[in-house]
């Protein structure tokens, strides 16, 4: 029974990074319909910016965090203009590929910057040594407890200003009628470079909270790819489509895996994300929250 | 070409008759064409092994033959059929790991002849994953598909490590494969790339006659227009699922190539990386077109070759930087293929034969 609390309880913790990442596609998807393949990569990337400065110049925790933040935001209005806008409209197999094309190039980017040899560490925020239950360790550091808490301040942001700000309400309107949104004087090429900014800057805090909870995390290749799956399997989880079903997905995919690990065999997790992924896609295609919905012929 | 109007005002366009008969029985037969430029490609591939360095055929000949393999094999899923798979690599894992096995465990007399039977098994075994993943993405479109193909990709070399097969499949190691010794008369990196030489030739024989087939035929249907096709009497599902046993079949063959060649089958040389070359081998080449296959396969293997040099040219020292700059270039190519040329290589080929030709008229 304790074990399965832990199970859940590190579930919980590595759900909410994957439900982060989720959140950076579901918020791209939503405005442009495209799945961006490339998030793993970028999320690398900016994580590898923040590694150098708090690893190689020992800046402050929260100021890689928020370079970091904004290299995301950078990375994403640049990514959007440069490469997704000619491709926005055309067939959706061409933004999978020049997203996939901007995923090598960045793994070889950073190959180059700071070489493949060896896989380095992040230092977490907080300790990762767990909360105490009496004499027992809870797998559920402090750390831990500030992912949730980042996180969930995230998904709450981004509530306020999709539903309480102009900005946001704008973005909704351009993502659900361009068209008209346009013809109401809403500049939507500008709002979708602001939306694959916002995804990036998620994604980057993303990188930085998944980078801290394992040594070893930070490479061009490797955990990042992995990461990406993940959450896409969550976002999938949660129907591509809502913020919350991201969440939910996310925390799902999180203690899926986590029981997965503790009572089967801890080297096969990308064998049950890609299984789990393969149910949902053939059971419920629409995500477990989705409203039914129609494809158009 | 000249129309004749039918008295019931229905347009007829005469096939052509000059060409038809240029070349006689070679034009109306397309099974014969294939098969004579197959032999011919042959022939010239045999005086290729016999002019060049054994470190040539090693380093370039052999990896591009078995890299056209699965190129091949992806080009006809991707271009003819519009699914897209970020897969291929995990399909050329199991190609590979059936040659180890079936190697390892079945001792025969018949030399190198046990090469054959073997090698079908590896695409026998990976048209079976085929047709599982293929049954799953004949429901799924676009990103989705692209999402959990990429998913396979980086899931299934994880298989070596659970814990039941470890001891079968040798962890992440892998396990040593052990080919017959090559026949006397060649020397090893000859047999090596004759034996991979004949396997491509073979696989893009086989592709050549179905992309001209009637099946073809369906799969371009598919992918123009799925309802079109549908209301035509095509079974989409069907066509699709057809397209991914195809392609990892020819993966399977590549990769147990890969295997015998590398002597070991391990999960390493099988990942996303591989998948995502061999995506960029047939964007590079031009989606659909089968010598695309070949220029993009070459470019993949050639590419980390001249990588070295360009940088010794460019007089950078960084490691790093050579170590890298293969994917850098892949990572433009996919990028501006589709945005700048999107019919790839053989779209400028064929945009340049017609400039000729036309040139040529006049």
């Amino acid at each position: 029974m304790f074990r399965f609390l832990n199970l859940t309880l590190s579930g919980v913790s590595n759900g909410m990074i994957y439900a982060a990442v989720a959140l950076a596609l579901v918020l791209i998807w939503r405005a442009t319909r495209i799945v961006n393949f490339a998030q793993g990569a970028m999320l690398m990337f900016t994580t590898f910016i923040a590694w150098d400065l708090s690893q190689q110049h020992n800046v402050n925790y929260w100021v890689c965090l928020i370079v970091a933040v904004v290299a995301g935001l950078i990375l994403g209005g640049v990514t959007e203009r440069l490469l997704v806008r000619p491709v926005e409209n055309g067939p959706p197999l061409n933004a999978v590929i020049v997203t996939l094309g901007l995923f090598i190039f960045l793994q070889g980017l950073a190959g180059a910057i700071w070489g493949n040899a060896q896989a380095h560490s992040y230092p977490p925020a907080y300790s990762i040594i767990g909360y105490k239950v009496g004499d027992r360790t809870l797998l559920f550091a402090p750390n831990d407890l500030y992912i949730v808490i980042a996180v969930a301040v995230i998904l709450v942001a981004l509530y306020l200003m999709f539903n309480r700000t102009p900005v946001g309400l704008r973005m909704r309107a351009s993502a659900f009628a361009p068209e008209v949104a346009r013809l109401l004087g809403v500049g939507v090429g500008r709002l979708l470079t602001v939306g694959w900014a916002l995804a990036a800057g998620v994604g980057a805090v993303a990188g930085i909270l998944a980078a801290g909870t394992q040594p070893g995390y930070v490479a061009p290749t490797g955990y990042f790819d992995a990461l990406l799956v993940y959450g896409f399997t969550a976002a999938v989880l949660g129907g591509l489509d809502s913020s919350v079903g991201a969440v939910v997905g996310g925390l799902l995919l999180g203690v899926l895996l986590s029981y997965g690990d503790g009572y089967i065999d801890n080297n096969i997790e990308g064998i049950y994300a890609l299984l789990i992924l393969i149910g949902v896609l053939m059971i419920r295609p629409s995500g477990l929250f989705a409203r039914r919905s129609v494809r158009r012929v | 070409m000249t129309q004749q109007e039918t008295p019931a005002g229905a347009v007829v366009v005469p096939r052509s008759v000059s060409t038809t008969d240029r070349f006689g029985i070679l034009s109306r037969s397309t099974l014969l064409r294939h098969t004579l430029l197959a032999l011919i490609g042959f022939g010239l591939f045999l005086a290729l092994v016999e002019v060049m360095s054994d470190i040539h055929l090693s380093v370039w000949v052999t990896p591009i033959a078995y890299t056209v393999c699965a190129a091949a094999g992806l080009t006809v899923l991707v271009g003819l059929t519009g699914q897209i798979s970020l897969g291929n690599g995990a399909f050329m894992m199991v190609g590979a790991y059936t040659v180890a096995l079936l190697l390892e465990h079945w001792q025969s007399s018949h030399g190198n002849l046990q090469l054959i039977p073997v090698l079908l098994a590896a695409a026998a075994v990976s048209a079976l994953f085929g047709l599982v993943v293929g049954l799953a993405a004949a429901r799924l479109r676009g990103p989705y598909l692209a999402g959990a193909t990429l998913a396979f990709a980086i899931g299934l070399p994880q298989i070596v490590n659970y814990s039941h097969l470890a001891n079968t499949l040798g962890g992440n190691n892998g396990i040593s494969v052990t080919p017959p010794n090559p026949p006397s008369s060649f020397d090893l990196y000859q047999w090596q790339a004759i034996l991979c030489g004949i396997s491509a030739i073979v696989i893009l024989w086989v592709l050549a006659n179905i992309t001209k087939s009637r099946l073809g035929r369906s799969m371009r249907a598919v992918r123009d227009d799925e309802i079109a096709a549908s209301l035509c009497g095509l079974s989409v599902a069907r066509v699709q699922v057809f397209a991914f046993i195809v392609s990892a079949a020819c993966a399977g063959v590549g990769g147990g190539l890969l295997a015998l060649v590398r002597l070991v089958a391990g999960p390493g040389a099988f990942g996303l990386a591989l998948s995502l070359s061999l995506l960029a081998a047939v964007v590079f080449g031009g989606l659909g077109s089968l010598a695309g296959a070949v220029y993009g396969s070459i470019l993949v293997i050639m590419l980390p070759l001249w990588s070295d040099d360009v940088s010794s040219a460019l007089s950078i020292h960084s490691g790093k930087v050579t170590n890298n700059l293969p994917l850098l270039v892949y990572g433009v190519v996919l990028a501006l293929a589709m945005l700048v040329f999107p019919g790839g290589l053989q779209g400028a080929v064929i945009k340049l034969r017609r400039l000729v030709v036309s040139a040529v008229r006049r």
